[in-house]
């Protein structure tokens, strides 16, 4: 009813709905719209981690008698991960009576440099090559250049071979830096191993001798 | 000469072809984005030169929170079609003789968050129903030897989905024995290859460096 009576009304004052612009301001939603695109598309780009692969060596089962890999003393370069982002190594095998702990960190003039004192010729060639293919010297196609680069790797006789130790109050942090070291300097050969007694033996001493000497430095500074 | 008089046209542009393409753009973005559900600890990943991004699918992570607490998570993303989830957490109520129901698999199935709490208490935080009753049951996956639940997780992710990758997503400052003690338990189960989730840096080796 109503309906009708709002008709005759407008019959009755002879009225014209009036011809407006047809048009929607569509400014509003143009803003939201590339407010929300900008929104998907960063997520969609930012929210990828990043993965680091990492091969650890199949475990001896204690009824299988395999014989523990021989290495050559002279290119083992022991890494023990210490506390509070310490970093000790020494090179060939552990001799409780002979071996010192050398000190160092995980920064770029710390264990970076040692490994890439022992390490740069390999470091050279993978270097060169990564050069020669950026100039286009050697034309290889990038799947293939990880294969050679891995190759470089595998015909590499000079380099070290590290042995990773974590001593027990060492965090992951340090796990993650240490496997990352190895990439960016490129050494061919690293494992992870246990900690063995001799070495946390070393472990305990180096920290005692720290704490010694600080404790020498702080006492000389108070006289 | 008669005066070519433009007519007043309104300064107005059409929008109509922008708004066109925002609109597929955008319904593009939205259907390609992969909602992650919000993890119920924060993990503070370290940081790596690695440029490898993380797969998709296929896919099982254990988590190590700042406090020692292990989660573990699998099927997320795509795999979640193939229903490997229902699958594992049955396996496991097998195992521990507890019986899920249709109604506790499915609600297992669509909270995509990684599992924190000993399976003994699993129907008491599937049918929590706030948030806050759900931390307090996230008391982490047992990992003693007595009772090596993410062990058992791990031997069912690997039979129900033979193709799983693993990954460990670990707090930077976790003490590395817990993290050690997670290796050592996948490497019981034959897993010898693992993905450690990590932010990227920068670094860069200058040339006295090399040199020197």
């Amino acid at each position: 009813m109503a309906d009708i009576q709002v008709e005759e009304k407008s019959k009755g004052g002879k009225k014209k709905p009036k011809k407006g612009d047809a048009r929607v301001d569509m400014t509003p939603m143009v803003d939201l719209m590339s407010l929300l695109i900008t929104f998907f598309m960063l997520t969609a780009a930012f929210s990828k981690p990043k993965v680091m692969e990492i091969v650890l060596p199949e475990k001896i089962k204690k009824d299988e008698k395999v014989d523990p890999p021989k290495i050559a003393d002279s290119r083992t370069l022991n890494i023990i991960l210490g506390p509070d982002d310490k970093v000790f190594w020494y090179p060939g095998k552990a001799d409780p009576d002979v071996t010192v702990l050398q000190e160092t960190d995980f920064s770029a003039e710390g264990i970076r440099q040692i490994l890439l004192e022992r390490n740069r010729a390999l470091f050279r060639k993978i270097d060169q090559f990564e050069k020669d293919v950026i100039s286009g010297k050697i034309d290889i196609k990038q799947d293939s250049m990880r294969s050679a680069i891995s190759q470089l790797k595998k015909d590499d006789d000079t380099g070290p071979i590290v042995l990773i130790k974590a001593y027990k109050t060492s965090k992951y942090k340090n796990f993650v830096d240490i496997i990352d070291e190895m990439s960016i300097v490129g050494i061919a050969r690293y494992i992870f191993t246990d900690i063995d007694w001799i070495e946390e033996k070393l472990v305990v001493d180096a920290l005692n001798r720290d704490a010694a000497a600080a404790a020498a430095t702080a006492s000389g500074s108070a006289q | 000469m008669p005066k070519i008089k433009l007519g007043a046209k309104s300064p107005r542009i059409d929008m109509t072809p922008m708004v066109d393409l925002f609109t597929l753009l955008l319904t593009f973005f939205i259907l390609t984005a992969t909602f992650r559900p919000t993890e119920s600890a924060p993990v503070d990943t370290p940081f790596s030169v690695s440029e490898k991004p993380m797969m998709d699918a296929n896919v099982m992570t254990v988590l190590i929170a700042k406090d020692n607490r292990i989660f573990f998570n699998v099927d997320n993303g795509p795999d979640t079609i193939l229903k490997f989830r229902p699958k594992i957490l049955a396996e496991m109520g097998k195992r521990y003789n507890i019986e899920f129901t249709e109604d506790e698999l499915r609600k297992f199935e669509k909270t995509g968050t990684s599992v924190g709490v000993p399976i003994q208490e699993m129907k008491a935080y599937l049918a929590a129903k706030n948030s806050e009753d759900k931390t307090a049951l996230e008391t982490g996956v047992p990992i003693d030897s007595t009772d090596n639940q993410l062990a058992l997780w791990i031997l069912f992710a690997r039979q129900v989905n033979p193709a799983v990758n693993t990954m460990i997503k670990g707090d930077a400052d976790v003490e590395f024995p817990v993290v050690k003690k997670v290796l050592d338990i996948l490497q019981d189960k034959n897993v010898n290859r693992f993905n450690l989730i990590t932010n990227l840096r920068a670094v860069e080796i200058t040339e006295e460096q090399i040199t020197e």
